[in-house]
């Protein structure tokens, strides 16, 4: 168990360090920092003073190494169109965006769920039917379609909702939430229904498989001629048995819900690093987009990390499995 | 009995019309309806320049008079502005022809990309084994954990970085094109690499290398074939995809350019109009992409399906 905790570790590790390397690269090759940062006047004599003051002149080596350090410590350099420091930034924006993430994800599965219960049991109810042709529909249509509809539907015909921002936002030390105001709560339900529709309809599709599954098996038909009532037999024993998988997925999904949020957040125009990270690709302001990529991918990471972890802790058969010796 | 004729070897179009993929298709009304969509979406993008009332690029056909006049059966809609038209007096209808036109060939082009660099990874990756089979499969392993949307937005910058900021359009196409290309490679990579390891250990691949044909000659001609049928699906469900990614990058604008737009980028112009009460603008793009990602979808389902063994 130990030994596979720390192969896993391990593996991530080795990720993140290919992950740093193609970040640094972009930080370093994709365009001359020193052209972004100073003004087209600026002497040679003084272009080689910011270089040398920037460390550019070292061998590439050493240079990644400083990055690498730097990025450890959440150091990544200076934004070229804010003038500021890049981890200020991504701090600044950073709950914005893991608010509307985690909303999403609740949103998601909570509904995601229940759907999926539903269109298993009652799988030939017209309803039911109904629910599997909106997820269909769901899957085709893209993130800013549907972020657009729902601004055409509730902010401009209806007046109902907000079409953009955060609204009031009130401050913990340096972070920042929106759910303890209206106006915060109100501009947070359109765009983490954006968010989350994808997320639910895919949970949607699997708690329906695994529960049509589940019902197929031998301990529910013994289950029913114990004579247990329907409702004890479908949620007390098959929808255990459905949710394991359904967890891993909705925990795996969270780093690509973080991803997706990019086009979310420019739809609503939502100050969290997906629209930071969309206003640095069109800028190039590369510190900006390597940092993001480190940010983002660590989550992942990490997610995916901890999922395998629990997932082996949950499920005594995979334990087995991993204990084996290949 | 003499009488009994001599069966003939039927035509290609005879064996395609009694084939099981074409009962599975006449079976289902969705996927004919869905089919039909796409032809006649296909048709009109590449009939385009006949079928409209405008060149949509071309400023000197554009009235400003022209401008903002709502969809012809509305009360202020004018001939032929069948959908209305947007602020530079462009027809809508034309924009949308020619921007399906856009979106289609960058979407093609793209899956294009992606598959032939993802077979020929997988090919070998499958064929040679060892130490080149774990590189390549651990680097789409880490891609995988990636959405391909953050990792076309990542090689969109930094390739505009690379080239400059202000691309024309046509190369704008091509880094779209190679965007969309790296970041879908690792599907068709990892089917294929599958296959090629059940098949290599057949006889006939045996045969192959006993007569002495080169790797190259047994992976392409022999093995590749019969990993066709998964890859097809693959290809039409990423078709959808990526249609889908370059939407989202025009809109996200780091995609086509107003000069030369996608339906994605006659969205994003929309959008600027939706307050404004002209929906027009919008609704009609945002429609023809729908439709066009939901048939497609509807297409790739069914292919599926009809080319899985086990459900028949």
């Amino acid at each position: 168990m130990l030994a596979f905790i720390l192969r896993r570790a391990l593996q991530s590790i080795g990720v993140m360090i290919a992950v740093g390397i193609i970040a640094f690269t972009m930080f370093r090759f994709a365009g001359d920092p020193v052209n972004q940062m100073v003004a087209i006047d600026t002497t040679p004599a003084q272009r080689a003073e910011v270089r040398a003051s920037l460390g550019l002149d070292d061998p590439v080596p050493v240079q990644f190494a400083r990055y690498f350090i730097n990025a450890v410590q959440f150091k990544f350099g200076v934004s070229y169109q804010f003038r500021q420091p890049v981890s200020a930034l991504l701090k600044e924006r950073m709950p914005a965006t893991l608010e509307l993430a985690t909303c999403a994800t609740v949103i998601a599965m909570v509904f995601g769920i229940l759907m999926g219960i539903y269109s298993a049991l009652r799988k030939d109810s017209f309803f039911a039917k109904v629910l599997q042709a909106v997820s269909l529909i769901g899957i085709s249509l893209p993130t800013f379609l549907i972020g657009i509809l729902l601004i055409y539907l509730f902010a401009v015909t209806l007046g109902w909702l907000p079409s953009f921002g955060r609204g009031d936002v009130v401050k913990f030390g340096w972070w920042t939430t929106g759910l303890l105001t209206i106006s915060g709560l109100k501009a947070l339900i359109m765009p983490s229904v954006t968010l989350g529709l994808f997320q639910m309809t895919l949970i949607m599709r699997l708690v329906r498989a695994e529960m049509l599954e589940v019902l197929r098996t031998d301990y529910i038909r013994f289950a029913r001629a114990r004579g247990l009532t329907t409702r004890a037999i479908h949620f007390g024993h098959a929808l255990k048995n459905t949710l394991v998988p359904v967890i891993t997925v909705a925990g795996l999904q969270f780093g690509s819900v973080i991803a997706f949020a990019i086009i979310t957040e420019t739809v609503f125009q939502w100050p969290g690093m997906g629209l930071l990270f969309v206003q640095a690709v069109q800028n190039v302001d590369i510190p900006i987009m390597a940092a993001y990529l480190l940010v983002v991918s660590l989550i992942f990471v990490t997610i995916n990390l901890i999922v395998d972890i629990l997932y082996t802790v949950v499920d005594p058969r995979l334990r087995a499995t991993i204990n084996r010796p290949a | 009995m003499t009488d009994a004729p001599i069966p003939r070897t039927p035509s290609l179009l005879a064996r395609a019309i009694d084939s099981d993929i074409f009962y599975s298709f006449r079976r289902s009304k969705l996927t004919m309806v869905a089919a039909a969509i796409v032809f006649v979406l296909l048709m009109m993008a590449l009939f385009a320049p006949v079928l409209v009332v405008q060149n949509p690029f071309d400023p000197a056909q554009l009235e400003l008079i022209n401008s903002r006049i709502s969809p012809l059966w509305t009360a202020e809609g004018q001939r032929p502005f069948l959908l209305g038209t947007d602020e530079q007096g462009r027809d809508i209808y034309s924009a949308i022809l020619y921007g399906m036109r856009i979106s289609l060939v960058v979407g093609v082009l793209g899956v294009s990309f992606a598959a032939v660099l993802g077979i020929g990874l997988g090919l070998i990756a499958g064929y040679v084994g060892g130490a080149v089979d774990s590189l390549i499969m651990r680097i789409a392993d880490v891609q995988l954990t990636f959405p391909a949307i953050l990792i076309a937005l990542l090689i969109d910058g930094v390739v505009k970085s690379a080239l400059g900021n202000h691309l024309d359009a046509s190369t704008t196409l091509i880094v779209l094109v190679v965007a969309i290309g790296l970041s879908f490679w690792v599907q068709y990579a990892r089917t294929v690499r599958g296959s090629v390891m059940v098949e290599k250990n057949k006889d006939y691949v045996a045969a192959a290398q006993l007569i002495g044909l080169p790797a190259r000659v047994i992976m392409i001609r022999h093995v590749l074939p019969n990993t066709m049928g998964p890859i097809l699906v693959i290809a039409t469900i990423n078709l959808a995809l990526a249609i889908i990614t370059e939407a989202t990058l025009s809109f996200l604008g780091s995609g086509m350019p107003d000069t030369m737009p996608s339906l994605g980028t006659l969205i994003r112009i929309g959008n600027n109009y939706l307050f404004s009460g002209e929906w027009w603008v919008i609704a009609f793009p945002g429609l023809a992409l729908a439709s066009l990602i939901l048939s497609i979808n509807l297409l790739g389902d069914w292919l599926r399906d009809a080319l899985n063994p086990k459900l028949q």
